[in-house]
């Protein structure tokens, strides 16, 4: 049993059987399903199927509900249907479901870790690319598509090619005001968007070890934004803590007994990766996107690139074009963008102390463009409540919204308008993804907070010390 | 579904890199139902300037495009998003083979369970191919038992996963398949619970009255 990854030891323990082709049946632990499981759900019904254990799949409303209220009336007759759909696929096949006006709904991805349904050395899967994130609790966790999904549902099994395996290690210790976020960022733009392709990632070093487990699951999340089939970080005691007394995480002597388990997941010392990638911590500052892939992102210091400066011509058509989007000059400094509005919200960045780190750079300040706070659950968002940061974001000028996937991908209706430029703590800066024409600047929450308060892309480590000095 | 074993017919350039699900199939039109046809919806925003009006020189608007069911593109094409609507877009447009020199994961399995050959080629070979088809309409044939690509009188390799190989040849689809395993899911399912038992659904009454309240 020696020398093997924190992957291979999860792998191993739920994989069923080989085909002739050495593709691995994998025994799946938990599935979420949000409202575009329609298509899958439509698959089962087409072949008169039923699901194997519909006591493994949540239900969760989270991509197209309204974030102005709770009412469905609040949408429109298409989106309603999409919701609806959800709620009666689930009803019909026994499967439980967080619907919009329980007090636990959230983004999947946030909810999963929040409730306790996230566990290391689970194997859990969701018609979400996003699902990377759940691996930052010691988890095995990856998106699937449509056909995968009525897969699950069917036998609550997937097929799998065993990925390769890459370990980032990243020594040292972040600066005051570098996030999760950051680092996400600064290895994203470092290996390129498919840099990662083919590979489970470790991530590993000492920056690591000191992350909170929320900072974990941003960091987890942005793994396939780099290519990658999944992001994990070896449980410790401090997975262990986040868990305990979680609703759904194992009670008492069973607690104990899985804990145990979990301990024992980390990678063995002499075990060996496919790739190893290391960083230094204190190398990462403060990253902001310029163009339309993640990565197309450097330190809010410099200055967007010059496609002329590109040795590689397929690097320099896709620069230009990415600046003929963004609406961009070459050599012009970062800091000189000027944004219409800014989103906070999403699987990436919403959590409570997302929230909190925007509130600690907004409190007392006004922002000077309009802009939607969205909490990651409705959990985060009575938290946050209860810690007056809502009133804070409200006093400097910005919506307070109900919780859901929301700007980040627009499917509700809260979009950008063609044109607009957004300081946006979410994941992905592709062409229209916030709206037809949305140009989307990726960063922290404390730096769309610091570009909130400057009305352009801005370094928030200033505006941090001046709150540290009054 | 259709088996994939040779297939001749015009092959389309999309000369960019990192076309992502976003871009092939926007968010806005997944509420639709796959009745509908998701061919309408492919690569929607390129296709179309912001008043809805078809832009005349991109690839996919000029004469003959519709015939395509082979597209040649860059690097890491169906990267983001899982939306297996993005497969179904290419699909219900006609495609049945798209060729890159990298692809997103999630879409190329995605694309295989759908009957659409992910093709892998190197760098050069796709600047190839990208430019053959840049002086002249062409048909090019992709032959998946030899992993060849035959256009003009060239011939250039392609990498495809042996099992996705054997799935798209014999039009084979996973729940079928799984069907044959189900006494190795069984014998395995009793290890496994006696071994991680707090795996097995949840501690008592934490999902039952998630399902409660909202029934």
């Amino acid at each position: 049993m020696s020398r093997q990854t924190l992957f291979d030891k999860i792998w191993q323990s739920h994989e069923i059987c080989q085909n002739d082709e050495g593709q691995s049946l994998l025994w799946v632990d938990r599935h979420l399903a949000h409202e575009g499981s329609f298509h899958a759900f439509n698959k089962l019904a087409e072949r008169g199927l039923t699901v194997r254990h519909p006591e493994l799949t949540l239900g969760i409303a989270d991509h197209y509900v309204p974030t102005l209220s709770r009412s469905l009336t609040d949408v429109n007759e298409k989106t309603r249907n999409v919701i609806e759909q959800l709620i009666s696929n689930t009803r019909a096949h026994g499967v439980p479901l967080i619907g919009m006006n329980d007090p636990r709904q959230g983004i999947v991805h946030v909810v999963g870790p929040e409730l306790g349904l996230t566990q290391p050395g689970l194997v859990m899967v969701c018609g979400d690319s996003h699902t990377s994130t759940h691996g930052a609790l010691g988890a095995l966790a990856f998106g699937i598509g449509a056909s995968e999904v009525a897969h699950v549902l069917a036998t609550q099994t997937l097929w799998q090619n065993k990925p390769k395996q890459l370990r980032i290690r990243i020594n040292g210790s972040l600066s005051p005001a570098v996030s999760a976020k950051d680092i996400a960022l600064a290895w994203i733009s470092r290996l390129g968007a498919d840099g990662a392709r083919g590979y489970a990632i470790e991530y590993a070093g000492s920056a690591i070890d000191d992350l909170s487990v929320e900072a974990r699951l941003t960091l987890c999340n942005l793994s396939i934004e780099g290519g990658a089939r999944c992001g994990m970080i070896a449980p410790d005691e401090k997975t262990i803590e986040y868990l305990r007394d979680r609703p759904m995480a194992p009670k008492g002597e069973d607690f104990e007994f899985a804990s145990t388990w979990w301990r024992t997941l980390a990678t063995d010392a002499d075990a060996s990766f496919d790739r190893e990638v290391e960083l230094d911590a204190s190398d990462i500052a403060p990253q902001v996107t310029w163009g339309t892939s993640p990565e197309e992102a450097m330190p809010i210091t410099g200055r967007v690139p010059n496609p002329d400066d590109e040795h590689s011509p397929d690097k320099a058509r896709q620069h230009r074009d990415s600046l003929e989007y963004m609406g961009l000059k070459p050599d012009q400094l970062l800091t000189d963008i000027v944004i219409n509005r800014i989103f906070i919200g999403s699987c990436t960045n919403a959590r409570i102390e997302d929230l909190r780190a925007a509130a600690a750079v907004l409190k007392g300040r006004k922002s000077k463009v309009p802009g939607l706070i969205s909490a990651g659950s409705t959990q985060v968002k009575a938290q946050a409540e209860a810690e007056g940061l809502d009133q804070i974001f409200i006093d400097a000028g910005l919506e307070w919204r109900e919780s859901g996937c929301s700007m980040c991908v627009g499917m509700n209706g809260d979009q950008l308008k063609s044109g607009e430029r957004c300081a946006s703590s979410t994941n992905r800066n592709f062409k229209g993804r916030q709206g037809l024409g949305s140009r989307t600047h990726l960063m922290s929450p404390a730096m769309v907070a610091a570009a909130a308060v400057a009305g352009h892309l801005a370094d928030v480590r200033p505006l941090l010390q001046e709150v540290s000095q009054s | 579904m259709t088996p994939f074993t040779q297939l001749t017919a015009p092959a389309c350039p999309l000369v960019r890199s990192n076309v992502d699900t976003d871009q092939l199939i926007p968010a806005r039109f997944m509420k639709e139902p796959r009745r509908v046809g998701y061919g309408q919806f492919l690569l929607y925003d390129l296709r179309h300037d912001d008043t809805g009006k078809p832009i005349g020189d991109f690839i996919l608007n000029q004469p003959g495009a519709d015939q395509s069911q082979i597209m040649v593109t860059r690097r890491n094409f169906g990267a983001g998003s899982s939306r297996e609507a993005a497969v179904y877009a290419l699909v219900d447009f006609g495609f049945r083979c798209v060729i890159a020199p990298s692809f997103g994961d999630i879409f190329s399995s995605n694309a295989v369970n759908n009957g659409l050959l992910p093709a892998l080629v190197s760098e050069a070979d796709a600047d190839r191919l990208l430019n053959a088809l840049e002086t002249e309409p062409t048909h090019i044939t992709v032959d998946l038992a030899t992993q060849q690509i035959h256009f003009a009188d060239q011939i250039i390799p392609f990498d495809i996963n042996a099992v996705w190989k054997t799935k798209l040849l014999n039009g084979w689809d996973d729940i079928d398949l799984t069907e044959g395993y189900r006494s190795a899911i069984d014998s395995f399912l009793l290890t496994y619970q006696t071994r991680y038992p707090w795996t097995q659904g949840q501690p008592e009454g934490a999902l039952g009255l998630i399902a409660r309240d909202n029934r």
